[in-house]
């Protein structure tokens, strides 16, 4: 028995959630006493798998799934978990694996739970823990089906080096004319930034900065901290940052390492979504604002003075770490 | 056109999250109801439709009679009828099963990206997969044309435009509408719901394969440390050397 793990690459690339979720595998893998197989579609080189601990990779190459199509690719990981008799498979959290996963939960007849944060607390009865209420509590989920998916969230595992050899097969999976019933005619995609669903640091902006003009300290603190930029969803409701931007319970999902919000007073809707993150800095001039109670580093002060002194300490402090 | 929006009975935004029964239940003690914000987008996009080009609105539940309130605000908004499928939600498979029951008789299938109670963010894909419909998650753009759509989907640093046709399945999100459209009913639209058809319909015997046993809360949060604006020194000394995450 094999746990197969969708390793997602991006440009033929392997994606840092992809090392985290053939890190998991493993994980999983070593309480059942199985092997870990991964899984690529028109990845360039496959080779760091073996550092996370994969087994046995199958490589997929075809033209056809040059654009994700979540019906072709779950197509093709139920015929690599048939093939490899696996009755666990694990999957992210990216925005891709979450469009495929139900459609592969139907077509493998397995249970699904998404947004696991932990190797499961047993295997018979299989549980896992996942967050539930956006990230405002956790429930363990009983998954009873003879095959069982997993959702991992990101940055909650981490990468856990295993150094193994793995060994590469191709695969070539039958694909279906109605898989691609459904085509992509444009991808818009900001090149050349950190994206909030890849980066480890966050830096988040709300209505105290009182107007979009003021973006640029933020943009800068974001730059010397390689870091994405977001906002509260007041600020995108006003169109000062685009939605694309919006972080919290009806925006985007935020679990970075570090998460700076400057001028955001932090509503349980906001927290509910950045919840995830694992430290939090808040820099706001009312030190009643409620993201004082859920932060873990504070500073009470106005973000216009702040935040331009921090950009100078933290290039302070770059140069004598570089 | 007909569409059908599924509607998911949730938690107000604001809720404080409790558990009762030895934490194997959630706490709907005090607790506000609304219709799940995601789903909320879903169907004040099909209300623009059905003005623009023509449509009737449909919205369906799978819950009690104390979901009913949730429903009757939909019609309010103007859904034209409205369905309960009278079964306890067990689990995301369960869900999209009795929809399916439902879904049959419509081309275009609106339901939220996610439910911000479970947050299992399956029903629609599964939905889709067992009617065989195509699908868009994370929609946040949709347009139709006769029985061709085009979608708008938002992706990992960006957004991708897709092609489809019907029967099609949309998992919706903020920015298929934006907030500002969203309607609060007005008295004329809460008068009108009443008399609005509400059908209640039994479930199909469904087999479950997941179950929440236990819930948890997150352990409580050590005290912040707040630093003078005047000493930053120290907050980059504490994320590098206390956080280690710089």
């Amino acid at each position: 028995m094999s746990v197969l793990v969708y390793t997602e690459t991006e440009n033929g690339k392997l994606k840092k959630t992809a090392l985290e979720v053939a890190s998991y595998a493993k994980g999983v893998a070593d309480m059942l006493g199985a092997t870990v197989t991964a899984v690529t579609v028109n990845a360039e080189s496959t080779n760091e798998l073996s550092k996370y601990g994969v087994d046995k990779v199958l490589t997929v190459k075809n033209d056809k799934l040059g654009n994700f199509n979540a019906k072709a690719y779950a197509d093709v990981l139920k015929q690599a978990a048939q093939k490899e008799n696996s009755k666990v498979v694990i999957v992210s959290s990216s925005a891709n694996a979450k469009f495929m996963a139900p459609i592969l939960a139907i077509n493998l007849n397995a249970g699904y739970a998404s947004n696991v944060v932990a190797l499961p607390e047993s295997d018979s009865p299989f549980k896992v823990k996942r967050t539930a209420f956006t990230n405002k509590a956790f429930n363990i989920t009983e998954i009873s089906s003879e095959v069982k998916l997993i959702g991992l969230s990101k940055n909650a595992y981490g990468l856990k080096e295993n150094n193994g050899a793995a060994t590469e097969e191709s695969f070539s999976p039958e694909l279906n004319e109605a898989d691609f019933s459904t085509e992509v005619t444009n991808v818009d995609k900001v090149t050349g930034k950190v994206t909030i669903a890849d980066a480890e640091i966050v830096v988040s902006g709300g209505r105290g900065l009182k107007g979009p003009e003021n973006w640029e300290m933020i943009e800068e603190l974001a730059d010397v901290l390689g870091a994405a930029t977001a906002c509260s969803k007041p600020v995108s409701d006003m169109g000062w940052r685009p939605h694309s931007e919006h972080v919290g319970q009806t925006g985007k999902p935020v679990a970075a390492n570090l998460y700076v919000a400057v001028g955001i007073s932090g509503a349980i809707q906001h927290l509910a979504g950045i919840n995830a993150s694992k430290v939090k800095l808040v820099i706001n001039n009312d030190a009643e604002a409620p993201f004082f109670k859920a932060a873990d580093y504070g500073v009470v002060g106005d973000a216009f003075e702040v935040v331009p002194q921090l950009i100078e300490k933290l290039k302070e402090f770059k140069a004598n770490n570089a | 056109m007909k569409i059908l929006v599924c509607i998911s009975h949730v938690p107000d935004t604001t809720s404080k999250i409790n558990f009762t029964d030895g934490d194997t239940k959630f706490d709907t003690n005090g607790v506000q109801f609304v219709i799940n914000p995601n789903d909320e987008f879903g169907l004040t996009r099909a209300m623009w439709f059905k003005e623009k080009q023509g449509a009737s609105v449909t919205v369906v539940n799978v819950g009690g009679p104390e979901t009913e309130p949730t429903l009757r605000k939909a019609l309010a908004i103007g859904a034209d009828e409205a369905i309960r499928i009278n079964a306890t939600p067990t689990d995301g498979y369960f869900v999209a099963k009795q929809l399916a029951e439902v879904a049959k008789d419509y081309n275009l299938i609106i339901a939220g990206r996610e439910s911000i109670d479970y947050n299992g963010g399956m029903v629609p894909g599964m939905l889709a997969t067992l009617i065989d419909a195509n699908y868009v998650n994370n929609c946040i753009g949709l347009e139709v044309e006769g029985e061709t759509a085009t979608a708008v989907r938002e992706i990992d640093g960006g957004k991708e435009t897709l092609k489809t046709t019907f029967p099609l399945v949309i998992g919706g999100q903020k920015g298929l509408v934006e907030e500002s459209d969203l309607k609060i009913p007005n008295m004329r639209g809460i008068m009108m719901a009443r008399k609005k058809t509400l059908n209640i319909t039994e479930p199909v015997s469904g087999d479950v394969a997941t179950k929440a046993v236990f819930f948890e809360k997150p352990a409580p949060k050590g005290a912040i440390k707040l630093i003078s604006p005047d000493n930053l020194d120290e907050l980059v000394d504490l994320l590098h050397n206390e956080a280690k995450v710089i």
